[in-house]
Parts: structure tokens; sequence; C-alpha cells
């Protein structure tokens, strides 16, 4: 517990929170055929230069020395970026989508990052919680807060159907398990007509508590989004869910899921109950997911089979991987790569998914445990001085 | 069964498709004893310790444990009603914390409820405080530098600490009885000798815990056991002291063949 070094300060983590601020505000903002191009160049080189110089290594842990008072900082900067890019819907919508994403990736993180349980279907639960919401907001009086709550509790009842087969594979088996429902719903969703088959439906906005967030806000003149207001929303779910994921992995529950995910054996001759703990992990992981669905459903007020296809699922589980397996704050990041990067590239067209896939191998290449490998559990960890 | 019988089986046999690893083995541990199980490869002790802690089902055969069938009990029942044990190959979480690996042995006696964890954070620091101080000083009655060290990756020590870890975790939750799979394995005399200084320190300390040890070094089971048990081809060969033992004919043939 006793650092022998002095705890680095906070300026590194500070500049380097700062940093990505404002690259990911640059990159937003322009709209120039080849500018977000440039900025991205630049970004990968700063970003190799850092790695290269150690500079990255030594912000990461000035990060984690003074984590509260960094998840501020971390808060902060979002919220400028927000703010800058307060007019701007086509970019907060995206903004919206990384934070929503991201929700369902802390989710399948406690799933696969702690307890191992593999899940191909993230999509197919984000999209419970999609459909679950437009049902609910078109043909109920149910207040908007309890149709989100519902979205997820739909998502962790519609996973429960795989708990039996879940628990008796394992490794590939589960993951096929989980690949074969995932297709199942969209295909389901496709065929039933009352769900507004291939053509989805439409949704009404989120109204929290007599507010629309439909309702764009002005301040001294000047009217943002009405796209800012549901960011500031996901942002607000996105900090929740996060604290609920952290309180996870950092309390016995976490530790007993860890064992679980790295011996299952050994576990259970220590008493763990190694089905119980793979139930809830799952059941918490598509709540979050159903959660985020739902939000999703209601900000773009339309759903379709369309969004809820395998490759969503492979696109969340890429999430998870790229931005370090098991560690939550990778999640961030590795969402705005994942879904910024190939919009920001319109200007190479199809390429795009070209030099977008060759980014993801090369990181994955010289960093296989992914941007933000995870650190060892610190269940409290403490800012001293000392 | 009398009362200082530990643990009891009779007639447990353990059968794989074709392959018989315990046959008809009769087996008492008495309270408080620290007995040797040795035997040729393959004559069924790893199999034995399997069986008792629940991950593998008997074929046949009863298992009484303080006079309780656990035959058939879950592997987090029997641990509940206080056996644990060490693996043979090193089964440490080794990406996890020094600390992490010990409390998971340690499930027993922490709060699991997911209230109690998430929300109850106060509640919550207190029990990882104390727990942090317990495992240290356990660790520290086996090696002091271990001790300051319990923050790091269980995969940054050497074998013997790892060894060490593996006791403890299984130590932690206050077994009654402790089922020690091969503790020397891979490792060199001399750490074999500081392991053995351990197990018997661990004696000392806590008289009344039953210990059961499989080994394959005779220097180290004569050193250490009140009594052996020699298993071959799943079967109870003999028992008795080590000198007792070692100068039995069967058992001399079942290791060095027939003459």
């Amino acid at each position: 517990m006793v650092a022998a070094t002095k705890a680095p300060d906070r300026i590194p983590a500070v500049l380097a929170i700062v940093a990505l601020g404002i690259f990911s505000a640059l990159l937003l903002l322009l709209h120039d055929r080849w500018a977000p191009l440039i900025v991205v160049a630049a970004g990968a080189i700063a970003l190799v230069v850092a790695l290269k110089t150690g500079a990255a290594a030594h912000a990461e842990r000035s990060f984690a020395a003074h984590e509260r008072s960094m998840n501020a900082v971390v808060i902060a900067v979002f919220l400028g970026v927000l703010i800058a890019l307060g007019r701007e819907n086509f970019s907060l919508l995206m903004l919206c989508t990384v934070l929503l994403y991201g929700i369902a990736c802390l989710g399948l993180n406690i799933q696969l990052g702690y307890c191992g349980v593999m899940n191909f279907a993230g999509a197919a639960f984000f999209g419970a919680g999609s459909y679950t919401a437009a049902v609910l907001a078109a043909h109920t009086a149910l207040p908007h807060p309890l149709i989100l709550l519902a979205g997820g509790l739909v998502a962790g009842l519609l996973g429960s159907v795989l708990l039996l087969p879940l628990l008796r594979t394992r490794g590939h088996y589960a993951a096929l398990i989980t690949v074969a429902f995932g297709i199942l719903f969209r295909s389901f969703l496709e065929v039933n007509d009352t769900l507004g088959g291939p053509q989805g439906l439409v949704v009404p906005g989120l109204n929290l508590f007599g507010w629309s967030l439909n309702d764009p806000i002005t301040v001294g003149g000047v009217t943002f989004s009405f796209y800012l207001n549901y960011a500031l929303f996901t942002l607000l779910l996105a900090i929740v869910a996060f604290v609920v994921a952290r309180r996870i992995e950092r309390s016995w529950i976490g530790m007993n899921l860890d064992a679980v995910r790295i011996d299952a054996v050994a576990a259970s001759t220590f008493g763990l109950n190694v089905p119980y703990l793979k139930i809830m992990a799952f059941v918490v992981g598509n709540i979050f997911a159903g959660i985020a669905g739902a939000v999703f459903a209601m900000m773009t007020g339309f759903v379709s089979p369309n969004d809820f296809d395998f490759s969503t699922s492979l696109v969340l589980i890429a999430i998870l991987v790229l931005g370090g397996i098991g560690n939550p704050w990778g999640i961030l990041p590795a969402a705005a790569l994942v879904i910024i990067l190939p919009e920001k590239l319109q200007a190479i067209q199809e390429y795009r998914f070209l030099l977008y896939s060759i980014a993801v191998i090369a990181i994955l290449l010289f960093r296989p445990a992914g941007l933000f490998p995870r650190r060892l559990r610190r269940f409290f960890p403490v800012e001293r001085a000392s | 069964m009398s009362d200082d019988i530990v643990l009891g089986c009779r007639r447990l046999a353990m059968r794989f498709h074709g392959l018989t690893a315990l046959d008809d083995l009769d087996l008492d541990v008495r309270r408080g004893e620290m007995l040797g199980l040795i035997g040729p490869n393959g004559s069924g002790k790893t199999t034995f310790f399997n069986v008792v802690t629940g991950i593998y089902r008997a074929s046949a055969g009863e298992i009484r444990f303080e006079s309780r069938d656990i035959t058939h009990s879950s592997p987090q029942a029997i641990y509940r009603a206080g056996i644990a044990r060490t693996f043979q190959r090193s089964r440490l979480c080794l990406p996890l914390t020094i600390f992490d690996n010990i409390m998971i042995g340690n499930h027993r006696r922490l709060d699991q409820g997911l209230w109690f964890n998430l929300f109850q954070r106060g509640k919550l620091r207190r029990q990882f405080a104390s727990s942090w101080d317990e495992a240290r000083e356990l660790l520290m009655t086996f090696n002091k530098a271990l001790g300051a060290q319990l923050a790091n990756a269980a995969g940054s020590v050497n074998m013997i600490d790892r060894r060490r870890i593996e006791v403890c975790r299984a130590l932690v939750g206050r077994p009654k009885l402790l089922l020690l799979d091969e503790p020397s394995a891979g490792m060199t005399h001399e750490e074999t000798n500081e392991l053995m200084d351990d197990i018997l320190a661990i004696r000392q300390r806590i008289p009344h815990l039953t210990i059961v040890v499989i080994e394959h070094g005779m220097t180290v089971i004569e050193r250490i056991t009140d009594r052996c048990i020699v298993l071959n081809y799943g079967r109870k060969l003999c028992d008795g002291t080590y000198a007792e033992v070692a100068s039995n004919p069967d058992v001399q043939q079942a290791y060095l063949g027939k003459s």
C-alpha cells in the first residue's frame, strides 16, 4: 500500500485528457473533404510518438494516481466538447451514439471482461431495449424514465432464455449460442408485423418529468441542437453506468467474477457459486445494453431490425477488445474510434473501411491487450501524497 | 464412526469409463493428524482429493466429513463444511493481486450481497481493511517480504511464494481439514525444506487442524507426517507410521516392481 516513489502529479494526465478532447472536437467540427483526414493523421502520429517516448505511460500513471480528480476532468472536458459542438446535429448524434454504445459495452465488459461470458448478441439486447421503448412509449402512458428501466428489464429477461444453454456449454460453444440468438432476434423482428417488420417503428422523443428532450434549449439568444439535451442526458446515464460497473469490479463480487473467468474449477473449490455469478454477470450486463438501447430508440425516433444485426454485435465486441478488455476507461476512446472514424473519413469513400480496418489491426498488433490494458484491482484507490 | 475420525471413506470408487482410479477405498483421517498420502504415479491420490472436494462425483461408496455424508455434495457445500485444498499444478489467478488470490479462499466470511457490495461502500471499506490486515498477517507468518507485496500480481512472485499464497488461500477460510496436493512439486531441495518448515509451523499455530498431504519425497514424508497411507491402483495398500510403511514388502514391490 505504501508507494515507494513519490506519486506522479496530475499535469500529464490532464494534458492528455485535454489533448484528446481537442482532438475529438476538431475531428467532429471540421466538415471539409480533407480536413478530418489531416486531423486523424496528426492524431495517429501524436499517439505513436506519445507511446514511443513513454509520455503515454507517464500520463496513464498520473491518471491512475489521481483517479477521482481525473474523473472530474474527463467529465469537464467532455462537457466542453459538447458545448463547442452545441449546434452541430450530426456530431452530437454521433457523440450520443458513442456514449450509448459505451454503456452497452460497460455491460458486455461485466460479462466478458470480468466473468468471461462471451456475448455475441449484444445488439440483440440493445435492440430488445429499443423495441420495448418503442412499444411502451407509443401505446402506454408510462413515464419515460420507467420505460427506460423497462427496456433494461426486458433485455435482462430476454437474456434469461439463454441462461440454461449458456451454463451447459463453454468457450466457443457458448459463444456460438449467443451468435445464433442474435441472428434469431433480428429475423424475428423482420417477420413480426406487430413490431413493424423490416420497416421498423416510429418512437416518440424522450420526455423527462415534463421536459421534452426534442425541444432545443436557447441560452442568451443561441439555440443549441436538441441533440445537446440527449447528449447531456446520456452523459449522466453513462456516469451512473460507469460508477455501477466500477463498483462491481471493486468489490468481492468483482474479485469472484475474475476468479470464475480465470479458473472456474479452483473457484468452485473455494465455495464460489459459479453458475450464480455467471447468471448475475450476464443479466446485469444485458440490463445495461437494454437501457442504452431504449435511450437510443427514443433519441433517433425510429427503430428497425437493421440497427441490431450481427455486425452491430461485433462492433460492440470490437470496442471492448480495442479499448482493453476489462478496463472501463478503454471503452470511451475505443467507441469514439469505432463510431466516429468511419464517418469522418468520407473523403476517401469506400477506402475508409480499409483504412479503418488497418487502424484496428495495427492497434491490436502493437498493443495486443488493447489501447488501455486493464490494471490490477484496487478496491479503494486513495489519492495520497506520500 | 468414532468421534476422532474427521474424514471417513467407505468402499469409495471413482471410475472414468473403463479406467478405475479409486477402487473400493476405505480410508480414515483422524482428527488433528498430519497424514501422508503416498503411492506410485496414477495410484489415485489426486483423484481422491478431487472426489473429496466435490470436483468429481464418486461412482460408488460414501464419504463422511464430521459424521456428515458429503458424497454427493457440491464443491461449494464441501468448502463451507470446512475442507480446503491446494492444487498440484499451481492454480492461482496469476493476473490478480496476491490479496485477491488469498481472499478468494475467504469467500465464506465475506459479504457477497449485490446491495452490500454496490451501495454500502463504507462497510465494505471496513471489511476490506480488516481483510487486508488479515491477509498480510497470514502471509507474514510464511515470508516477511511477501506481506509488503499484497497489491502486486500473483504472477510476479516465484514458485515457492506462489505455493505459500496457495496455502494462505486455503487457510484464510479457517478450514478444519486441509488437503495439500504435492506442495513441493517443481521445487528445489532447499525450497522444499523451507516449505515443509512452513507447513510444520502451521500445525504449531493451528493445533486442531487436520492435514492430508500428497508427497513423493520420502524424506519429506518421514519428516512431517504422523501416519502414512499407501495407495496403489486406487486401493489402500497399507497404513502406519513412515517406518512401518517403508519396511512393508508390498509397498516396496509397488514402487520398485516385482523382483
